[in-house]
Formats: C-alpha cells, sequence, structure tokens
C-alpha cells in the first residue's frame, strides 16, 4: 500500500479573521513538508477540495504536479483523496502527493456562501420546508433513532461531556473547560433535540497531509504511518431520502471494505475518529463500524468507555464539538490519528498501534474511512 | 426575503402540476412497480426507464423531525417549527413541514397519522401534511 510520511495542522486553528482560506491551504502544506523533510520539488501529486481546489493550490505553491484529485464529497473529502492517492501510487501515477484543506469557516475570508441551484432536488424538494444548514438537517433522523432504541437526552449529551473530557488535555482545543450531562442540557435549544453543545464549532484553519509508498516514508523523517485499509461510498445527497434514519449505509459499507482490506476487526483496533458535526454520529458511527451493538452506543458513551481511561479512546483531540470544525472537519481526523500512531498527540493513548478515522460528507451524504497502523502490514 | 419557492424542471413539473390541482402525484416504476421519489427520470430500483405518474392517497405517517429555533430566511414568523419526514402510505418518504397543529414535541408524536395539504407560494404549490381526521 502506501504511507502518510508528513502531517501537519496550520500554525494556529480557531478564530483567524487574518488568514484568506488559500494561506490556510500553503501554511499546512508547507508544515507538512517540513514535518516529512521533503521539499516542494518532490511533490509530484495533489488533491484538494474547492475552493480553492487543487490547481490554484498547487500555482500558489510552485508545485507542477503529474497527477491531481479534485473530489470533493464535502468532509470526508480528504479520507478519499488519502485512498486515492494510495491507488495512484501503486499505478506509478505519482510517487509523492500532498492533501490539503484549508477553510476560513467562521471568518469567511474570501468565501462564498454556497448555493444549490434553484433546479436542484434538494432545493425543489428540501429547500421549501425552511432547512436551515447543517442543524436543521443533520439532526433529522435522530428522533427516529431514540424512538427505535431507546437513547435518552442525556445519553445524546453524554457525547459532548466525554469528548470535552479530551480536549481539556489538548491546549489547542477551542474548548477546554469540563461540562456535564445537565450543562449540556441546559444550553441553548438549536434544532430540538439538539442543543448548543451537541452541536459542532465553526473555526477557520487548515492543514495538509503527504502520501508515498511505505519504501520511500521509511526513509524520511518522522515514522511512517501505514494506510492498511480504506473505504468510500455515498448514500444519499438529500437527508429525506436515506434508507433508513437509524443507521448510515455510506459508514457501513466504507467502513466494511476499509477494514476487509486491512484484514482487521473492531478488535483490533486501539484508537477511533469519528466525524462528529452533530452528538449522534459518533453513536451511529459506533454501530456502523461494529464497534458496539445496534442501540448500544449511547449507554457505552455515558459509561464512560470513549473517555479518557476507557477501553475505546474515541475523538482523542476533543473533535468537532470541542477541538474544531472548519466545515470540511475530515483532515483533523487524520491529522489526529496519525498524531496518536506516532506517540505524538496532546492526550496520548499509550501504545496505538492500529486508528480508524470514519469521515462524513454532507448530511449522512459520503462517507470515508481509513485504517491506519504504524507497523507494516 | 420570502420562503424559498421551487424552481421545477420538465421531470418534476407533473409532480408541481398536481400539487396545484390538489392532488400528491409521485411517480413508479412501471416494470417492477416499486413507487418512489423524489421524480427521477428512471426507476432506482431497477433502472427502467419505464416510469409513471399515479396519484398517491395523500395518507403519511410521522417518520422523523428537527424543531428548528433558527429561521430559515422567510420563517421568521414561524420559529420554532419543525421540518419532517413523513412516509407515505404508499412507502416512499419526503421532506414537509407539519401545519393545523402547534409544532412542540409533545403534539408531533412519531408515527402519528397525516394527511396532505397545500400551500401556495409564490407561482407554485407544494405539499405539507396535517393531523389526519383533525378538519
Amino acid at each position: 500500500m502506501a504511507a502518510i510520511a508528513g502531517a501537519a495542522e496550520t500554525d494556529e486553528i480557531g478564530v483567524l479573521p487574518g488568514h484568506s482560506t488559500l494561506r490556510l491551504h500553503v501554511e499546512g502544506a508547507r508544515n507538512a513538508l517540513a514535518d516529512a523533510g521533503l521539499k516542494l520539488s518532490d511533490i509530484d501529486g495533489i488533491a484538494s477540495v474547492s475552493s480553492p481546489g487543487p490547481i490554484q493550490v498547487a500555482h500558489a505553491l510552485g508545485i507542477q504536479p503529474r497527477w491531481i484529485d479534485g473530489t470533493g464529497v464535502g468532509g470526508t473529502s480528504f479520507l478519499l483523496h488519502v485512498r486515492h492517492a494510495v491507488a495512484a501510487i501503486q499505478a506509478g501515477h505519482a510517487d509523492t502527493i500532498l492533501i490539503t484543506h484549508g477553510e476560513s469557516g467562521r471568518s469567511r475570508v474570501g468565501s462564498a456562501r454556497g448555493s444549490m441551484p434553484a433546479s436542484s432536488p434538494n432545493a425543489q424538494f428540501e429547500a421549501p420546508y425552511g432547512v436551515f444548514g447543517p442543524p436543521t438537517m443533520f439532526t433529522i433522523p435522530l428522533l427516529r433513532y431514540m424512538k427505535e432504541f431507546g437513547l435518552t437526552p442525556e445519553q445524546l449529551a453524554s457525547v459532548a461531556v466525554a469528548q470535552r473530557k479530551w480536549a481539556a488535555r489538548n491546549p489547542r482545543a477551542m474548548y477546554r473547560k469540563p461540562i456535564t450531562v445537565e450543562d449540556v442540557l441546559d444550553s441553548r435549544m438549536i434544532s430540538y433535540p439538539f442543543h448548543l453543545l451537541e452541536c459542532c464549532l465553526v473555526t477557520d484553519g487548515g492543514g495538509a497531509l503527504i502520501v508515498t509508498s511505505d519504501e520511500r516514508a521509511a526513509d524520511l523523517r518522522k515514522p511512517p504511518v501505514h494506510i492498511l485499509g480504506t473505504g468510500e461510498t455515498f448514500e444519499s445527497p438529500l437527508i429525506s431520502q436515506m434508507a433508513d434514519f437509524t443507521t448510515s449505509a455510506a459508514f457501513c459499507r466504507s467502513s466494511r471494505d476499509a477494514f476487509a482490506e486491512a484484514r482487521i476487526g473492531v478488535g483490533d483496533v486501539d484508537h477511533v475518529m469519528i466525524y462528529d458535526a452533530f452528538a449522534h454520529v459518533p453513536i451511529y458511527g459506533l454501530e456502523d463500524m461494529g464497534f458496539v451493538g445496534r442501540g448500544e452506543a449511547g449507554p457505552f458513551i455515558a459509561e464512560g468507555h470513549t473517555s479518557p481511561g476507557g477501553s475505546l479512546p474515541v475523538n482523542t483531540n476533543g473533535g468537532g464539538l470541542s477541538y474544531t470544525h472548519t466545515g470540511m472537519y475530515g483532515m483533523f481526523l487524520i491529522q489526529e490519528s496519525v498524531r496518536q500512531l506516532r506517540g505524538e498527540a496532546a492526550a496520548q493513548v499509550p501504545g496505538v498501534e492500529v486508528s480508524v478515522a470514519l469521515g462524513n460528507g454532507g448530511m449522512f451524504m459520503a462517507a470515508g474511512t481509513l485504517v491506519l497502523g504504524n507497523r507494516k502490514p | 426575503m420570502g420562503k424559498p419557492v421551487p424552481a421545477p424542471t420538465p421531470e418534476t413539473r407533473p409532480f408541481f402540476d398536481g400539487a396545484a390541482a390538489g392532488e400528491l402525484r409521485i411517480q413508479r416504476c412501471a416494470d417492477c412497480g416499486e413507487p418512489f421519489f423524489y421524480p427521477r427520470p428512471s426507476c432506482p430500483f431497477c433502472a427502467s426507464g419505464a416510469v409513471e405518474w399515479f396519484t398517491a392517497s395523500g395518507r403519511a405517517t410521522l417518520y422523523s423531525y428537527t424543531i428548528s429555533h433558527r429561521p430559515a430566511p422567510g420563517f421568521e414568523q414561524d420559529a420554532p417549527y419543525a421540518i419532517a419526514v413523513v412516509q407515505l402510505a404508499e412507502g416512499p418518504r419526503m421532506m414537509t413541514n407539519i401545519v393545523g397543529i402547534e409544532n412542540t414535541p409533545d403534539n408531533l408524536v412519531l408515527d402519528m397519522d397525516l394527511e396532505v395539504t397545500f400551500e401556495q407560494r409564490g407561482d407554485v404549490t407544494i405539499p405539507q401534511f396535517t393531523p389526519a381526521g383533525g378538519h
């Protein structure tokens, strides 16, 4: 397969009104190159998401790649870029690939708000009913899940509490003050049954990765993080057309492929990152990947199993709920998996050898899964 | 800014024409028989291009919802309001609003029976749902 040889975030993340989106991409890229001990001239492939997109980023950096990927499936795009990079390296289309992310999600520097064409299915069959961004779409399936499986408001709130415990150990996390279930349930209602503290941050920031062959990665500055298995898929561009509101078919399919390719089971996994745009997503992710049975994730998290000291550390950077969420958060999942596998995370878990990152794109629209390890398969 | 008005395409025009006539018209496959929503040029179950329109019963149940406390542009007078997904008696699901009842968690009980009603929105008519037998 191939390995991640360089990984870095922008110098700062959070509120950066003085940074353009393009600057965030470039800064992340330069930091990742320095992390790997590589020069710009070593890069012959680039992947990123519009806008600004891979061509603007490559040109701004001053590189002339022979492989380009602009796959854009929302926040999980970067997990797909890693998968595509592995294939490109295996095919000989590129040797060393740069994947960048930068987003002025909070300050909106130089970025236009996206809008659907009026004739799209989303604009015709969802927008007329008063949806107002992710808080009113991503949230819709949960009441059905709560009815089917008896998930309580307290269990949902415990997701935010668990992740804040990790964030408290991470100096780069935006929110670090410990919170209780009561704090979460007392916070402002955003979109019933979701309170403010069950919704992700909105921040500015970026990061980049460098993917190369296992052989080349072995000679570079940092220990390689091997890409053991990958998966990608989509379910529906319309949240109303998900097949079953109690499970993400995309999470299931992309993770099944990634685990099969890596030839591992859930018992082999030491650390998990799950895209948490809202507090229910880690619940769906744990069940859809098979770490717990259907309906068991809420009690599992509430009992502390995913918290510091628990049996299955999840979202150890503090997640989108407490660490950062630029809009397309997937890059930060991979960054934390890499840090944990290298033993350099702020809230380091002892003995991590296999880490899984599960990314979401849109509102349960698309998924990407990466199985990463610090030992060669 | 008013509420969003859908812009029908040739493929979706019969749906909105039906709504204007007070009917919920959806598609089904003439080959495999499966009904589906949203309107498409081919069957998502068997890929047949033989799709046909029919008038659904207008009966549905409440599948899931969220109650938005932050209004979308044009919905300032409505918040907090529910954005719901209903399951039609024929099987397909669609997004909608629930009208004719205050949108509170106590009033909106999953699987409650609903029936279609229609709202004129600019030049277009859109289906909405209301508790069944409530009128």
